[in-house]
């Protein structure tokens, strides 16, 4: 029988690199008629300047303020009205941004792309404005929450000691608000070149009219200088390092620990660490919830995942991998941290039973293929593959190489978890004073 | 020179092409024997495949909305076959998930699987409905959770704002309480559960929904033959009649120290069938639902007093509401109410702009594909229109029913919905540094915090 190969569906990648340095993917899937639209900038938190906490997320917000063809409010207000929604965010290695729109507004929304790429409009209003809104959004999931930014925000600063990995990406209100137009041209200058950036389109799309298309609004932005990304790599902690955060407004205390984990990069050593953090904290099968939260009772939750603020499988080295544990009022953190040791340190002498890893390999395959359904999610995964790895096609290649693990790997990851090499975050509930 | 400084000539932004007619989902449909109605739909985008089962009943006391939630998170302790970690690890085998939640109108469980699995599930699902036990102990360890969980919730602003809210919308009345009390949830005794879910777990009025890489045919007959066996008995289930909505002055409830006053604003909303909804839909677009309306224009991207402001439609069974929520510094909520009182004015007593009409239509048209464009997304929104009485035709008629809105409906529909004579104001905020500026605006009245 003849085969032809599908153009359309899972597994197609269509590729194509522009004269001024846009790399693009393209995933056809016509099983709906909506589109996913994302262009992913290879800079984020810790390639913002020291006296600039915060200032990549601040100029992330600056991008949805109007460029070269459309005035403030226009961008936003042509996706909405084109049916769509969009967003933006910004993460350690990456600032986003992105639509998901019904099928015939494609050439529209990479307009849009294109204009804000092209020529935004940074000015000392919109600057102004967008600094008071920023600092509204911290005080929003910061300053008014409990446990406001934990432990995202707060266990690189203690599991880190260099500025680019340690610092607060939120930022502080003085830098905030000392940040200039000029620095925002600079910033913009230096750091979203075409060359620098990844453009994924997906869904109900024909690849060489989208090609075209790109072409048409993308083709002439010029090309400009790509900054060599920086080596953030740091030494790992060779002793425990800790720290307290008196929360007037929690009610009761809480824990966080990280270790370091390899480089991300290398997937055949970094797989086996997410598959140890679905043995030791994905649900309730896993053995921190039955221990702390079933057994013990020495806790409300527990749980553990790799990478701080971005999913695992989005981040470049340094990251680390995070068991966080909520108490019960008054309960004893100390107990809690004793015990997290003690299950892994089971895992890492006992080794992982077989059939135990292959349940918690089809629970995160189940949950990569969800995300997979739904074509934001899919052409995010997608931008950032092609960013991160040169290969989109990871957004359906993930199941299987997880479900190569095997148990040794995964009791030799356990082994690097010691007491010594953690970091450790306590929120201490403070009476207000 | 940078290239930002250097103006680039406006170029025209391209029209869009022609709308593509989104495949409407064939749905196929069993009623048991034991009257539970089975709604399953093929998507075959990942292999994978969701239920959404809804069981109607309701809460008769704000006070006993703990018990439900209690009752929900201990559904999966354990059953006459399996024990809570077996339950757990077979889950996880089939790569899937059940979770369970409950609300003054009844139950929620939701759950998926790989594909092939959906046997195992709905063999789970079958065996918690028909033989879940509630283990005393286990449940006390839940009871605990949950109060913990209160805890928790009571002092997070977002959720404790939306809690002062409905107490001050709904009064007693079960819609009036979001948040179950510690206090309340640690008199629940452990041992009863077994007996209440035994009175209220039943398959009269419930509805399944199943979505995804499965053959309709074949969902429908493994639900027959896992939940078949679930026993029926003909109980009657009637939600308490809701309160009239009584005004009055802005409740101020304090939390000292708060750095933010979070508003919320709102009163009550016609139901998903009713003729009045699209244009209500509308009115709702252009005030806050978009992120391009008139209250974030204003506020946010004009005064920059906010990250955002948000709305809410509940659908519930004795009455639908709307929520409006708006989070803003201390020193600006006096500034923040006037402008939102000045969009609320504007809204309510002039036609919107027919391009605004045009951009609501668009945006809940295709965000509504968008929505059904997943297969949990599909699953929820079909369990949202089943539950009341509606099928997946809505789905298919309600863009020509937006399309049919003009400015004079959208204009009488928020005159209905938005008068802010007719809404209900909560602040919650650090009364101390509130209450003065606040009462230069509008009458307020001030209680302690939880």
């Amino acid at each position: 029988m003849a085969s032809t190969k599908a153009r359309t569906g899972p597994g197609v990648v269509e590729r194509t690199t522009l004269r001024n340095g846009l790399r693009v993917v393209l995933l056809p899937d016509d099983s709906a008629p909506v589109i996913g639209v994302a262009v992913y900038y290879d800079v984020g938190i810790r390639s913002e300047p020291e006296g600039r906490t915060g200032f990549a997320h601040l100029f992330e917000h600056l991008m949805f303020q109007g460029s070269a063809s459309l005035g403030k409010m226009e961008h936003i207000r042509y996706v909405e009205s084109s049916g769509g929604w969009l967003n933006g965010s910004t993460r350690l290695d990456y600032t986003n941004y992105y639509e998901a729109l019904p099928a015939h507004a494609l050439e529209r929304a990479l307009f849009l792309e294109a204009d804000r790429m092209r020529s935004p409009a940074v000015t000392e209003e919109n600057l102004a404005n967008q600094i008071a809104v920023v600092e509204e959004e911290i005080r929003v999931n910061v300053h008014n929450q409990p446990y406001g930014g934990f432990p995202w925000l707060t266990l690189p600063a203690v599991l880190f000691e260099t500025f680019p990995n340690a610092h607060d990406g939120y930022g502080a209100f003085a830098e905030l608000e000392s940040a200039t137009v000029d620095d925002a041209r600079d910033f913009f200058a230096r750091y979203y070149a075409p060359g620098n950036a990844v453009l994924a389109v997906s869904g109900d799309l024909d690849p060489d009219a989208t090609v075209a298309l790109i072409e048409r609004y993308f083709g002439d932005i010029p090309r400009r200088r790509v900054p060599a990304r920086p080596d953030f790599a740091e030494p790992a902690p060779t002793s425990e390092r800790r720290q307290q955060h008196v929360d007037r407004q929690a009610p009761a205390p809480a824990v966080a620990l990280g270790w370091r984990v390899p480089d991300p990069a290398d997937l055949a050593a970094y797989l086996p660490v997410l598959a140890l953090a679905g043995v030791l904290g994905s649900g309730d099968a896993s053995r921190l919830t039955r221990r702390l939260v079933h057994a013990d009772r020495t806790a409300t939750d527990a749980g553990s995942h790799v990478s701080f603020m971005e999913n695992p499988l989005d981040v470049r080295d340094p990251t680390a991998l995070v068991a966080e544990v909520r108490l019960p009022e008054g309960g004893d953190p100390d107990a809690v941290v004793r015990a997290v040791d003690e299950e892994i340190a089971r895992v890492a002498t006992d080794g992982v039973p077989p059939d135990e890893l292959r349940r918690v390999v089809a629970r995160t395959s189940a949950e990569l293929h969800q995300l997979a359904d739904n074509v934001m999610e899919r052409t995010l995964a997608a931008a950032s593959y092609e960013q991160q790895r040169g290969r989109a096609e990871l957004v359906w290649e993930v199941p299987a190489m997880l479900r190569a693990v095997t148990p040794e790997q995964v009791t030799a990851a356990a082994a690097t978890l010691t007491p010594t090499t953690r970091a450790r975050l306590d929120v201490v509930p403070g009476s207000p004073s | 020179m940078s290239p930002a400084s250097r103006a680039a000539a406006p170029r025209e932004v391209p029209a869009l092409a022609a709308p593509r007619r989104p495949r409407l989902p064939r749905s196929s449909e069993r009623v048991l024997a034991n009257g539970l109605r089975v709604v399953a739909v093929r998507r075959p985008a990942v292999p994978l495949v969701h239920l959404r089962l809804r069981v109607p009943t309701a809460t008769r006391r704000a006070r006993d909305i703990g018990r439900t939630e209690l009752l929900a998170q201990s559904m999966l302790l354990g059953t006459d076959r399996r024990s809570e970690a077996a339950l757990a690890d077979a889950l996880q085998a089939m790569g899937g998930g059940l979770r369970a939640g409950g609300d003054p109108d009844g139950l929620t469980l939701a759950g998926e699987s790989l594909a092939p699995e959906l046997g195992g599930l709905l063999d789970v699902l079958g065996e918690v409905l028909t033989g879940a036990t509630y283990p005393r102990a286990l449940v006390e360890r839940e009871r605990t959770r949950l109060a913990e969980r209160g805890r928790l919730q009571l002092s997070q602003p977002p959720s404790a704002a939306a809690d002062v809210w409905a107490a001050r919308r709904y009064g007693e009345h079960p819609y009036g309480r979001r948040i179950p009390r510690p206090e309340e949830v640690l008199e629940i005794a452990p041992g009863s559960l077994r007996a209440t879910h035994g009175r209220r777990i039943t398959p009269d009025g419930a509805v399944l929904v199943i979505v995804g890489d499965v053959a309709p045919a074949r969902a429908l007959d493994l639900a027959e033959r896992h939940l078949g066996g679930w026993a029926a008995s003909a109980r009657t289930d009637a939600v308490p009649r809701v309160p009239a909505i009584e005004t009055g002055p802005l409740l101020l409830v304090d939390r000292p120290g708060s750095v933010q006053a979070n508003l919320r604003f709102g009163g009550d909303a016609p139901d998903l069938s009713d003729p009045s909804f699209p244009a209500v839909q509308v009115a709702d677009a252009i005030f806050t639902g978009l992120f391009s309306s008139r209250l974030i224009a204003n506020l946010r991207e004009d005064k920059g007093y906010t990250y955002g402001s948000y709305s809410t439609m509940r659908h519930q069974r004795a009455g639908s509401s709307i929520a409006v929520g708006v989070d803003v510094a201390t020193d600006v909520a006096a500034p923040a109410l006037v402008e939102t009182l000045y969009e609320l004015g504007r809204i309510v007593t002039l036609p919107p702009q027919p391009d605004e009409v045009e951009a609501a239509v668009q945006y809940l048209t295709g965000t509504a594909v968008l929505g059904a464009a997943t297969q949990s997304g599909l699953a929820d929104t079909l369990l949202q229109l089943v539950v009341r009485g509606l099928d997946v035709s809505w789905l298919r008629d309600h863009p020509a029913r937006l399309a049919a809105v003009d400015p004079d409906q959208v204009h009488a529909a928020a005159a209905a919905l938005l008068a802010p004579s007719r809404l209900v104001w909560t602040v919650l905020g650090d009364a101390d540094r509130l209450h003065a500026p606040l009462a230069t605006v509008t009458e307020v009245t001030t209680l302690a915090g939880a």
